[in-house]
């Protein structure tokens, strides 16, 4: 079967949720909606009355079997040109235009198999969280790790989901930047080569990894990893550009 | 070579599936400059230019480059010796299939 082509679709909020103060996720129902790999992103494009046209890539965060709709987990970027739009304007009901899925390299199924090391930055979790919800709604038990670095607690995005899907081989290792609560046990710095080495020692030999955030965040995952022994082809990464 | 402004391929998988009437971040091509092997995925990706252009990510030389014109898009992907589906990897849904 030849594959479809990807076209622009209007796409209707149908549900609008607060993750953090800075993040949202959006439901989006499609009149074409296609299923998706976790992983996969959606192209948004916004047009202003003079034609101007806008367009970014947003993540999916909603695992494939949702059909119809997806789930967008948005940042809202101060001098950004789409995501306020997202954060300030959209209510539910509204039209937005979009095409997707998109994507086929960034992405994992549990036939891939693991262990899995998941390494996000900042909204960089979004796509990593479709994988674990994925693996949560399948059933599947491939040793996972998500190593997560946010700026303080409040900034974690699915806090307490993840924190409810612990367990079953999924370990969730925030580290935090800027602040960390009184009586803190977990990591307080920037992800570094020492802490990469501390994960992958728990997880075990020929990890799999995915990584997502500001590209410094990721050049330092993918530089470290590769000193650490993980084979290059082993550790896909996707970079989002400077961080906010 | 690189800096904190780069991205990767995927984030333009978009324009990439529409140039190529496939899914091309799993594509497995060949710098034709230093000889790696990679998928399309693993390019780094310059985009704020008048077009796109995606570089190795092992020599930084120029692999694809493309702009749109008013009549549609021109791609130059003289950078890759070859594209072409990796061997064994796994099907995917938007991917052409070797059977």
């Amino acid at each position: 079967m030849p594959p479809e082509p990807l076209v622009w679709q209007i796409a209707t909020v149908s549900a609008i949720r607060g993750e953090t103060e800075r993040a949202s996720s959006f439901t989006l129902s499609l009149p074409a909606w296609r299923p998706h790999r976790a992983g996969q992103h959606y192209d948004v494009r916004l047009t202003a009355a003079d034609g101007y046209q806008a367009q970014r890539s947003y993540s999916i965060a909603s695992p494939p079997a949702h059909t119809g709709v997806v789930d967008l987990t948005i940042e809202r970027i101060p001098d950004g040109e789409v995501s306020p739009y997202f954060h300030d304007v959209l209510e539910v009901g509204d039209l937005v235009e979009v095409r997707g899925p998109i994507g086929g390299y960034f992405v994992w199924e549990p036939a891939l198999g693991g262990p899995l090391l998941l390494v996000a930055g900042g909204s960089g979790v979004v796509p990593l969280m479709a994988m674990i919800r994925q693996r949560a709604a399948a059933g599947d038990t491939t040793p996972t790790t998500l190593l997560y670095s946010a700026r303080d607690v409040d900034d974690l995005i699915y806090r307490d989901e993840l924190d409810a899907l612990a367990g079953d081989g999924l370990r969730v290792l925030p580290t935090l930047t800027r602040a960390h609560p009184p009586g803190w046990t977990g990591y307080a710095r920037r992800v570094d080569e020492p802490m990469l080495a501390e994960v992958l020692a728990a997880l075990g030999p020929d990890p799999l990894v995915y990584a997502c955030g500001p590209t410094l965040l990721v050049e330092t995952v993918a530089a470290g990893l590769v000193n650490l022994g993980v084979p290059p082809d082993r550790v896909r990464t996707e970079r989002f550009g400077p961080s906010n | 070579m690189f800096d904190e402004s780069t991205l990767d391929a995927n984030a333009v998988a978009g324009e990439l599936e529409v140039l190529f009437a496939v899914e091309m971040t799993a594509v497995v091509g060949k710098c034709a400059h230093c000889g790696n092997e990679a998928a399309v995925g693993t390019l780094r990706a310059y985009v704020n230019a008048p077009g796109v252009v995606l570089r190795c990510s092992i020599c930084g030389e120029v692999v694809i480059a493309w702009a749109w014109t008013p009549t549609g898009g021109r791609v130059d992907r003289s950078g890759a010796s070859w594209l072409g589906q990796p061997s064994g990897a796994a099907p995917s849904a938007a991917a052409p299939s070797e059977a």
